[in-house]
């Protein structure tokens, strides 16, 4: 897609890492295929974020192996990620984009006319001259789905986007992740929210004590999860 | 990030002017000159350097210090010319090669001052001798510069003329180790006597108690002399305006520019200029 | 006590436009402002990379940067002085006496407190933002001028505070400057001098005149600070 050879799919062996001495992922084999959409889901503790900081590049593994495709050289540069809580510059919205463009590498003379493509894609034009930092929580989280967006990434990695948000941002959120996955991104979320798993997921990982459970299709998992944690998290009963 | 550009304009304009100053004084005609509180402090520089620069264009850049300071500066050849009173210290800096020659310009006098009730009974004696006696008898507070300057310098003579032993001489002999007038001002606040150019006790305000208690004796005046930093020391030193302004000095114009510099119709220094001295 | 009131005697040198006082003022503001400007230009990024700097030393720079916040002016003046004196290493640049001398001198008094409230703001920035800028893909390097811009309402604060020190400063001008009149004769060395004339009315009058113009300097910045704080978030 865009005209760069994919990265995809992403390949993860024998995944493990500790820290303090506690080990807190236990070899974690997966693979992740270009075009759908992930949901990792698990009660809290699980390992969950730690994944997703690991397959984005935050964290080195102590164990294992992840390995994006071929080993593309500037793998590193194709994927994105939007925190629970986005930190914004303090600076205007589109400062902010600019300067994510900047640090992408983007050539000065471009930043801005891509900045302010993201913005209009979204429907944020308005927000364009705003300080970032006085806009409402939804609005700073469309606007770091956007400078993500902006980069023009395969893969978006998204950490609980909306657990900080009301119904009504959430709504706009999953309305910008499913636009995101049309254009041909690859979504992979984490969630402790089932109702916005089922209605976001192609596929769940499910992760529990650092473990991981299940890799199935979505419709699998919500109607016939193999493993009793599962069937215990669907159904409400298991949140740690 | 405009706020931040226009402040960096704004704080680079400062320091421009203010560096900017230091390469065009280089055509400048400038001189250093290292002298001493009493001459700065009592308005001498302030009359008579602007008629200097009115007939020569050199500018007089004083740097006031204690003597010792003073001559020290000029030996590091941090000025061009040294313009102190300590005759005995003069004439060493210049035997040491440090300065060229030494020109006598002027003297003044000291007085001692005190308090107006006059604890140890030294008001109006001309004595000096007999009146630093009275005081270390009386054990009267006496506030000391202790700070190597040509006052210090000849208070300290003074009391060694006057017989007076001032190692241990127990805590009323009061070192303030500053200049002439942080010493006065401390002196006024404990009633304390001083040993002061007249200069300076004229032009100084806070004077709280203090009079005037002896003066008049010879033994009191005190002679300064300038003289040109070494230029085969340090090359840098502006010989020719340096020389200038000695030679203004000790000049008929310098002289009477020196004598007509009155307060409150009193004289502070008597030129005192000979020709062919050493 | 039979002197004049210092309050109108500093009411009577702000109002008379008193010549010598303008230039005196003048040249306290060039000389301090100078200072934080090279101070900053240096200080900004020297902290900024200590607190994102990874390597050998870096907790000993940070100790002597702390310390140095207290050196005692007189000292960082005598330092100079020795420097800078034409017997000393840098005797040929003929800046002893000089305001260049007295800038350098200031530099040096400030330098440690923007160096090391510098550091401390962007390391307690860098610990918010460390996975985000990562994320976008900024190195530790990169995210130098990033930290410093969002920390700029919190850098100001160091600025004025190095201002403030530098000044209020007397022992370090008075001694790299010599008070000479017209030329490196600041506000404080001008008090100084008229204290030890014994014209203690003066010497406060000129001082509530240099609180008056920190005051005022101090009240822009905070209002200006403020307004665009307000602005940015």
């Amino acid at each position: 897609m865009h005209g760069t050879l994919s990265i995809l799919p992403l390949s993860v062996s024998g995944l493990g890492f500790s820290a303090g001495g506690k080990r807190l992922l236990h070899g974690l084999d997966f693979e992740l295929a270009a075009g759908n959409r992930t949901l990792i889901m698990g009660p809290n503790g699980a390992g969950k974020s730690l994944t997703l900081r690991l397959c984005h590049g935050l964290l080195q593994p102590t164990e294992g192996r992840i390995d994006w495709r071929g080993g593309l050289p500037d793998a590193d540069k194709r994927h994105a990620m939007v925190f629970q809580r986005p930190v914004l510059l303090r600076r205007t919205a589109l400062d902010n984009l600019t300067h994510a463009l900047a640090l992408a590498g983007l050539p000065r003379g471009e930043r801005e006319g891509r900045a302010r493509q993201a913005l209009s894609r979204f429907g944020l034009d308005a927000l364009a001259d705003r300080p970032a930092r006085v806009l409402s929580g939804g609005e700073q989280q469309r606007l770091a789905i956007a400078r993500a967006w902006a980069r023009n990434p395969q893969v978006l990695f998204l950490d609980e986007p909306t657990s900080a948000l009301d119904p009504a941002a959430t709504k706009s959120i999953e309305t910008m992740v499913a636009a995101c996955h049309a254009e041909g991104m690859k979504i992979v979320m984490t969630t402790h929210d089932l109702g916005q798993a089922r209605r976001l997921a192609d596929e769940v990982l499910f992760l529990h004590h650092g473990r991981l459970l299940e890799q199935t299709p979505a419709e699998e998992f919500f109607h016939k999860p193999r493993t009793p944690e599962a069937r215990a998290f669907i159904r409400g009963e298991l949140l740690w | 990030m405009r706020i931040l550009h226009s402040a960096l304009i704004g704080a680079a304009l400062c320091l421009s002017l203010s560096l900017g100053g230091t390469p065009a004084i280089a055509q400048e005609k400038v001189i250093t000159v290292a002298s001493t509180t009493s001459t700065e402090q009592s308005g001498l520089f302030g009359h008579i350097l602007p008629m200097f620069k009115a007939k020569t264009g050199i500018d007089v850049r004083v740097i006031a210090q204690g003597t010792g300071q003073a001559l020290d500066t000029g030996r590091r050849g941090d000025a061009d010319v040294v313009f102190v009173h300590d005759p005995n210290s003069e004439k060493k800096f210049v035997a040491e090669g440090h300065g060229v020659e030494r020109f006598e310009v002027m003297y003044n006098d000291f007085v001692v001052v005190g308090p107006k009730s006059d604890p140890a009974g030294v008001m109006g004696m001309k004595d000096i001798d007999a009146a630093l006696k009275k005081i270390a008898a009386a054990k009267t507070p006496f506030a000391s510069r202790g700070d190597d300057s040509g006052t210090h310098k000849a208070e300290q003579r003074l009391w060694k003329a006057a017989g007076v032993e001032l190692k241990g001489a127990g805590d009323w002999y009061r070192e303030t180790g500053s200049g002439m007038g942080p010493t006065l001002n401390t002196a006024s606040a404990m009633n304390a006597y001083a040993l002061t150019d007249r200069g300076t006790w004229l032009n100084f305000k806070n004077r709280g108690n203090l009079v005037i208690a002896v003066e008049g004796d010879a033994k009191l005046f005190n002679q300064y002399g300038v003289m040109l930093v070494n230029p085969a020391k340090h090359p840098h030193v502006k010989k020719e305006l340096g020389q200038a302004f000695i030679d203004w000095l000790v000049s008929a114009e310098g002289q009477k520019a020196i004598a007509d510099y009155k307060i409150d119709g009193e004289p502070l220094f008597f030129a005192n200029a000979k020709k062919g001295q050493s | 006590m039979n002197q004049p009131n210092a309050f109108s005697t500093a009411i009577e040198l702000i109002v008379s436009g008193n010549p010598a006082l303008g230039a005196i003022v003048m040249l306290s503001l060039q000389v301090t402002l100078s200072a934080v400007l090279i101070a900053s230009l240096i200080g900004l990024p020297a902290g900024a990379a200590l607190a994102l700097g990874r390597f050998r030393g870096r907790s000993a720079l940070i100790v002597i940067s702390n310390a140095l916040m207290g050196l005692p002016p007189v000292v960082a003046g005598l330092v100079v002085y020795l420097a800078l004196s034409r017997s000393g290493p840098l005797g040929f640049l003929g800046l002893l006496f000089t305001p260049g001398a007295m800038i350098v001198a200031q530099t040096i008094l400030i330098l440690p407190i923007v160096i090391s409230l510098t550091r401390q703001t962007v390391e307690d920035l860098w610990a918010e933002y460390a996975e985000q800028l990562r994320s976008l893909g900024s190195s530790r390097l990169r995210a130098i001028p990033t930290l410093l811009w969002d920390g700029r309402f919190s850098l100001i604060t160091a600025l004025l505070a190095g201002f403030g020190r530098a000044s209020a400063e007397v022992g370090a001008v008075l001694i790299v400057g010599g008070n000479i009149a017209g030329y490196t004769r600041t506000m404080t060395t001008a008090i100084a001098l008229e204290t030890s004339k014994g014209d203690l009315a003066l010497a406060l009058g000129l001082g509530i005149v240099l609180i008056a113009i920190t005051l005022l300097l101090n009240t822009g910045a905070f209002v200006a600070g403020r307004l665009a704080q307000r602005a940015a978030g």
